[in-house]
């Protein structure tokens, strides 16, 4: 383990990367042009990262690949979307996908 | 934006369990979860500082876990620029997954924002503070009661419905849509990619097969 002095200093490092990695793009003054193309490819990218975070959150158990096809989450999921689809809310969803996981997952023993 | 912060609550309070059980020192935790606005960097920090990594090796991993933000940055910078230098650093430190994902979305159309038209960065100002505050009070609340929440409550579980529902209401066209399956089954196979790259590698995947499809409708349009 580090000393804890160190971990500090560790600490520190992270904040000021985490701003500057987010900042990167608006930090500079000059004007900044990228080809339009790129441009026009960018309105995928947010719904992409989304995809990319929930999604193997969803799939994988641990990390590891799944191994049952008994997982809670896997109906609970498609509810809440379908829910989150028919109502456009998601604190309603929340709800919805948590009841359908926590009954599974506590009364049916998945 | 208060409508993903129960989500995003959920989350903060898994965030805070987890660096209080891993072992580290409770004041630094507490220092951490404070200052360190990147659960995604924390989390991977942590572990290598209890295996007394180099202080390099903390850092690379943490830049490689926030590239995603470097790619969401470089469409945010219009509405940026009206700040000045320090408070363009203060505005990346608060930007997160939802902030960026819903201010994009809500202002795609938008003029840059400048002082006559303070909107975009109005929107993106809310939604990072109520992310920025609901995050640490759950955190906090995660790192006091760290003891007492079960694990079998499944509560990241909510924190990844939350974001599931921010996507669905999102979803708007056919080929956004192909796109985002795409981006999904691409996290799935890069799994093994370390340092969450995988959400670059599916982004990039994403918009790249995005640009194909509209070039070829358009095409297809045309003729």
């Amino acid at each position: 383990m580090m000393s804890e002095t160190l971990m500090y200093v560790a600490v520190l490092g992270l904040v000021v990367l985490t701003a500057v990695t987010r900042a990167f793009f608006f930090l500079g003054e000059r004007p900044m042009s990228l080809p339009d193309p790129v441009v026009r490819g960018l309105k995928y990218a947010p719904l992409a990262a989304l995809a990319a975070i929930i999604v193997p959150d969803l799939w994988f158990v641990q990390g590891h690949a799944p191994t049952a096809w008994q997982d809670a989450r896997w109906v609970a999921a498609p509810v809440a979307a379908a829910w989150a689809w028919w109502r456009k809310d998601m604190l309603s969803t929340i709800v919805v996908g948590m009841a359908v996981y926590l009954a599974l997952k506590l009364g049916v023993g998945w | 934006m208060g409508r993903v912060a129960p989500g995003m609550m959920a989350w903060g309070l898994v965030t805070g369990v987890a660096m209080t059980t891993s072992g580290l020192p409770l004041r630094v935790v507490l220092c951490m979860s404070l200052t360190v606005f990147a659960a995604s960097a924390q989390l991977s920090a942590v572990p290598l500082m209890l295996a007394g990594a180099p202080l390099w090796v903390v850092w690379m991993t943490a830049l490689c876990v926030n590239l995603r933000f470097v790619i969401f940055s470089a469409q945010l910078r219009p509405h940026m620029m009206c700040l000045p230098l320090p408070w363009r650093l203060v505005a990346g430190y608060l930007s997160a997954d939802v902030t960026y994902v819903l201010t994009v979305h809500r202002h795609a159309d938008s003029p840059p924002a400048s002082p006559d038209a303070p909107a975009p960065l109005a929107y993106f100002t809310g939604a990072a503070v109520v992310n920025w505050a609901s995050w640490n009070v759950a955190a906090l609340v995660g790192i006091a009661f760290a003891a007492q929440v079960p694990a079998d409550w499944g509560l990241a579980f909510a924190g990844t419905l939350a974001l599931l529902a921010l996507l669905v209401t999102l979803l708007k066209d056919r080929v956004s849509a192909v796109a985002t399956t795409l981006a999904g089954v691409t996290a799935i196979a890069c799994h093994g990619v370390p340092f969450r790259l995988h959400i670059v590698v599916a982004v990039l995947v994403a918009v790249g097969a995005g640009l194909w499809m509209d070039r070829t409708l358009s095409t297809r349009a045309r003729a």
